[in-house]
């Protein structure tokens, strides 16, 4: 009898010992720093190229964590993917760069966990306008890069560089122009509400946006190429088939690096300043991770290695970092920008996709 | 010798087995497409299940009208360009030596190999202004200045053929070795010329292939999203890419289903009609 209560203690204590080990193994802080990791989501490429190779190494080296980065397409098939995968508990990457739309489409259900200010220390550094808040002013993301959409031409084609924007509605520019396929990333509604009518506030009521949309209808005769895949215009405008077109400033520094005979211009009406967020899934299990991430790629001399590393505008106030005249100016410009009106792209996104999809397809 | 009846779980299984993945890979995942067809759009978020018929009202305009005749418009064309193009092809490399017809079949299948990306851009480079063929041309003196042949109708067109014939090829390539030479060889020996006999013997001895390869390059062609915005103006896009914008950059999977929805279904109309035309010819 006694034997028998022997055997059952002691198998009761066996799985209670098993029990509490799979527990241990199971937190994640009970394991040495080395083995934390992270999974980024960062648009592949280029981006993901060069992160991989300049920053997250430094972060690794820093914390200790690992970083697996992830490949993700831009546009909103990113969003898509982490919000079905979320609805099943799953988080493919942990934090992702996000883009302003997808920010706020993903607000919408709730998608980015809330992210604590005490444990962002480098919450200060930031340009305000890249702190991407819920309406109730919970943090939703923190600002990774930005980076400019500019007016480019081919050097041999075009002696003279372009100095406005209206440029590409000129007659002589028949058939030459390569632009955005787009209205959610090609912002011409904005471009061309700054460049004619005063400023992307005209575009406030829906009769200011068929104005716009009027006005673009004029530019359709000069659009050669209505491009969803960067490498083709790159690759016409190189070579000079599509001597025109609007095209990110941070690679075409890099293929003006590489000797190709094509400018970026920051007309006078400004750039197209376009940006990315970091933003944790709400189906993440490492939100400790997370922060730290965030906090350390918010750090100034962090940003100002990215701005040098990947040519991409800082996030964080520029007199924080160390960054040369020179250099600050081959990733941004001091000429008030265009920023997109991400607040209509949300609003209005099925309108304007019609609209847009008639007018340049009809 | 009749066909005995299967009797038992053992005799239905080779049944089973593709019933089964039927089930599991087009049945279920359409039954899906079709529901999702019927959800409620939540604009700047997803969807929610509903039973809603908005999705296809505010596709029955004239917009995505003519969208949908010009797909079909292209599909049929590249079914019937790759079919010419394909048939005396494919009669000749049948009755060339076994060698011969080796080394075609093997050339055409690595085509297959290639993705349509590299297909897009080969063939958007060799109809551009600065690198294209028309350099060629200059260089005999068949023309003054080089000119950019793409983005246009007939380099989509171009594009979709050469991604269509190898399947068009492969399907008649069987029919067209089974022939019976004999056929030929009578109606040369009765007096008709090598055409008249290929027209009039061949062609319709191989009517039900020939339908075959038709409807096969039809609904290859129809589901193209890719080619049609390399090489094509935005005109010449077709149902296909507007369901890729709605779905994968407008995350409005409902209406991207309605759309792909009315895409099946107008192409089994157009299919059913070509095999009852094709069983009226026959009869």
């Amino acid at each position: 009898m006694t034997k028998l209560t022997d055997i059952t203690v002691s198998r009761r204590a066996l799985l209670a010992a098993g029990a509490t080990g799979a527990a241990v193994l199971a937190m994640p802080n009970v394991l040495r720093a080395q083995d934390r990791s992270l999974k980024v989501g960062a648009y592949g490429g280029y981006f993901k190229d060069s992160f991989d190779k300049n920053v997250f190494p430094e972060f690794t080296k820093a914390t200790g964590i690992a970083v697996e980065s992830v490949a993700e397409p831009t546009g909103e098939a990113w969003l898509v993917q982490l919000q079905q995968a979320a609805n099943a508990g799953q988080a493919p990457a942990d934090v992702s760069m996000i883009s302003q739309t997808s920010m706020l489409k993903g607000q919408a259900t709730e998608l980015w966990a809330p992210l604590d200010a005490a444990k962002i220390k480098n919450l200060d550094a930031l340009i305000p306008a890249f702190v991407n808040k819920y309406p109730d002013g919970r943090i939703a993301g923190i600002g990774a890069v930005a980076w400019y959409v500019t007016l480019v031409s081919n050097t041999d084609v075009y002696k003279e560089a372009p100095t406005s924007w209206a440029y590409l509605w000129d007659a002589s520019n028949a058939d030459k122009l390569g632009l955005m396929a787009l209205v959610s990333n090609s912002f011409l509604l904005e471009v061309t509400a700054k460049t004619f009518f005063g400023g992307t506030n005209a575009l406030d009521t829906e009769e200011g946006i068929l104005k716009a949309f009027d006005k673009l209808a004029e530019l359709k005769g000069n659009v050669r190429l209505w491009y969803r895949d960067e490498a083709q215009f790159e690759q016409a405008l190189k070579s000079g088939e599509i001597p025109m077109g609007q095209y990110y400033h941070d690679v075409t520094g890099l293929a003006i690096a590489d000797g190709f005979p094509v400018r970026s211009t920051f007309p006078k009406e400004g750039g197209i300043l376009d940006s990315g967020c970091w933003a944790l899934s709400k189906a993440s299990k490492k939100v400790e991770e997370a922060h730290l991430f965030i906090d350390f790629m918010s750090q100034p001399s962090i940003q100002a290695l990215v701005t040098r590393k990947v040519g991409t505008a800082p996030t964080v106030k520029r007199s924080l970092t160390d960054l040369t005249d020179a250099e600050f100016a081959a990733a941004s410009s001091e000429i008030d920008p265009i920023i997109p009106r991400y607040d209509m792209q949300v609003e209005k996104a099925d309108w304007l996709n019609e609209k847009w999809t008639e007018l340049i397809v009809g | 010798m009749r066909r005995e009846p299967a009797h038992g779980l053992a005799q239905h299984l080779p049944v089973i087995f593709p019933g089964l993945m039927l089930t599991v890979f087009f049945i279920v995942p359409f039954g899906t497409m079709v529901l999702v067809s019927f959800f409620r759009r939540q604009q700047g978020g997803f969807y929610v299940p509903d039973f809603v018929l908005a999705n296809y009202a505010r596709f029955l305009t004239p917009f995505f009208g003519n969208v949908l005749a010009f797909s079909l418009y292209l599909a049929i064309a590249v079914a019937v360009v790759s079919l010419i193009v394909a048939v005396p092809f494919t009669y000749l490399i049948a009755r060339s030596r076994r060698q011969t017809q080796v080394i075609w079949l093997v050339a055409l299948l690595s085509i297959l190999s290639l993705s349509e990306v590299i297909i897009g851009f080969a063939w958007s480079t060799l109809l551009s202004r600065t690198a294209g063929i028309t350099n060629l041309l200059v260089r005999v003196g068949l023309m003054d200045a080089p000119k950019a042949l793409v983005p246009g109708f007939g380099a989509v067109l171009t594009g979709m053929v050469y991604q269509a014939m190898p399947y068009a090829v492969l399907v008649l390539y069987p029919s067209m070795v089974r022939l019976d030479p004999t056929l030929t060889e009578a109606a040369r020996t009765l007096g008709a010329s090598p055409l008249k006999a290929f027209f009039t013997v061949v062609l319709p001895a191989l009517r039900t292939t020939l339908i075959a390869t038709l409807i096969m390059a039809f609904i290859f062609a129809l589901g193209s999203y890719l080619l049609p915005q390399i090489l094509g103006r935005p005109s010449h896009w077709t149902l296909s890419v507007l369901i890729t914008d709605q779905a994968l950059y407008q995350s409005n999977m409902p209406f991207a289903a309605a759309m792909a929805v009315f895409l099946v279904l107008v192409s089994l109309a157009l299919v059913t009609l070509t095999m009852f035309v094709g069983k009226k010819l026959e009869a």
